[in-house]
């Protein structure tokens, strides 16, 4: 309990102490920049900073910066207005948004997808770590769930990706994973099943805006059973992911 | 002798001027070296001196963590205390992603209390757990005041996703959805308020659409 007292009080003194750390300055450029109370273009206006005067960026919320003026004052500043700001040696401060050109140079990306499997219900998280512009590696966690039964599958897999700086970019994907099939108790109680399976598929990764892509595939799987009558799935999916 | 001097002297200033030459004309090429250098310089220098403020070290508070308890109602089997954990990517001042894990509890039916028959759930089935991811929308964002001097700023906003609920033996395809208030009580702490609707298909007594609604608060920080 002590332990954890001080753990907490560490951690609001850290925090308390960040306010005193020395932030980047950068002088407004344009004719004026307007201090918003809050992170959002709804937030009103309460002061205004002009020409040639230095702000601290603290910290970035969304599209909104929070500045300090030299008299002390506080508030939330747009991108569009940060972007006609310049730094203390002059030049131009690029706080630009990630665009297209991000995309292709990407390292990890994040994303929820969904579709049918095998025509059920599934759900799929999954992370992946670009190696090189063209191939990443990618797992992922799903679930199905019908009537009769729910699976996770968990999948392993390498994917190529040969026009990585399209917008529309198509996709290759060669996995192996496995399956563990649990029957609805509500039908009769059978063994959990768990096998192997293997799978290859076709997509597409659309860059839609900022961080965010659309995504859609068609996989095959085959399971390998124990009684070496291998079974064959096909799932459908589609859904969003960020990249980072 | 007087030949052999004049041939002297005439070298002399023979020599002197080749050097002169060679040495104005090494300087002039030098010059142009130079000025070539120059120009070159004006051609690269603006990609130089484009060198853009570190973005990336200003700290970013898209991310957030938070925890919840409350109360979750499981229609036919009563309504119990929940807790749980969110995690929060905020993408626009106005849209943002949430995943979210919760547990809780559920009191037998009404038809087990009153027949006094054996429980219908064994006892790890008795436990309901769900997932979700979702998408969140700050509709109306603002601020609350507190007396004359203190400001802090809020939103209201809905929310809507698909997950998972496991609940007697069983996993269910879950959509959710619902409104919340987030009040900031400094830039990274907030405080929730949270209502939602859970809807899945259950089958244990012939097929029924559940509508489990859940109620809950809790605190945030954002990073």
């Amino acid at each position: 309990m002590r332990v954890g007292l001080f753990v907490v009080l560490l951690l609001v003194v850290t925090l308390v102490n960040a306010d005193d750390d020395v932030y980047p300055e950068v002088k407004v450029a344009d004719s004026y920049i307007e201090l918003h109370t809050g992170p959002g273009a709804g937030y009103p206006v309460f002061h205004v900073v002009d020409r040639g005067d230095y702000v601290e960026v603290i910290k970035r919320k969304t599209d909104w910066f929070k500045v300090r003026t030299a008299k002390g004052k506080t508030g939330w500043v747009s991108r569009i207005q940060m972007e006609k700001t310049l730094t203390s040696s002059g030049e131009v401060a690029a706080f630009a948004d990630p665009g297209l050109g991000d995309f292709s140079k990407r390292r990890w990306e994040m994303g929820l997808v969904g579709g049918t499997f095998n025509g059920e219900t599934v759900m799929t998280v999954y992370g992946a770590y670009a190696l090189s512009a063209n191939l990443s590696v990618e797992i992922s966690a799903s679930q199905v769930t019908s009537d009769f039964s729910s699976s996770d599958l968990v999948n392993f897999n390498v994917l190529s990706q040969p026009f990585s700086k399209w917008r529309y970019s198509p996709f290759f994907t060669l996995g192996i994973g496995q399956i563990t099939t649990s029957p609805s108790v509500t039908l009769i109680q059978v063994e959990d099943s768990q096998d192997l399976i293997a799978h290859m598929g076709v997509g597409i990764k659309i860059y839609l805006t900022r961080r965010f892509i659309f995504r859609a595939e068609y996989k095959n799987y085959v399971g390998f059973t124990s009684n070496d009558d291998n079974k064959e799935f096909e799932e459908w999916k589609a859904g969003f992911a960020f990249f980072f | 002798m007087e030949g052999r001097l004049r041939v002297l002297f005439l070298t002399t200033i023979l020599l002197g001027t080749c050097m002169l030459l060679v040495s104005s004309m090494a300087w002039s090429a030098d010059t142009a070296t130079s000025g070539d250098d120059a120009a070159q310089q004006q051609v690269i220098q603006p990609q130089i001196e484009r060198r853009t403020l570190d973005v990336d070290a200003i700290d970013t508070e898209d991310f957030e963590i938070a925890i919840f308890s409350g109360l979750y109602s499981t229609e036919d089997f009563g309504t119990n205390m929940v807790i749980g954990a969110r995690a929060a990517y905020h993408v626009t001042e106005g849209i943002f992603f949430e995943a979210a894990y919760a547990k809780t509890d559920t009191s037998e039916t009404i038809y087990e209390r009153g027949t006094g028959s054996p429980p219908l759930l064994s006892d790890s089935d008795t436990i309901l757990t769900y997932y979700n991811m979702s998408l969140g929308y700050n509709l109306l964002p603002g601020e609350a005041f507190i007396g004359k001097g203190w400001a802090f700023n809020s939103a209201l906003y809905i929310i809507g996703g698909v997950g998972n609920t496991r609940f007697a033996g069983d996993n269910r395809f879950t959509v959710n959805f619902g409104a919340g208030y987030r009040f900031l009580a400094t830039d990274w702490l907030a405080i929730h308020l949270d209502m939602r609707n859970h809807i899945f298909k259950m089958d244990l007594f012939g097929e029924k659409t559940m509508n489990n609604l859940e109620m809950t608060g809790g605190f945030s920080i954002f990073f």
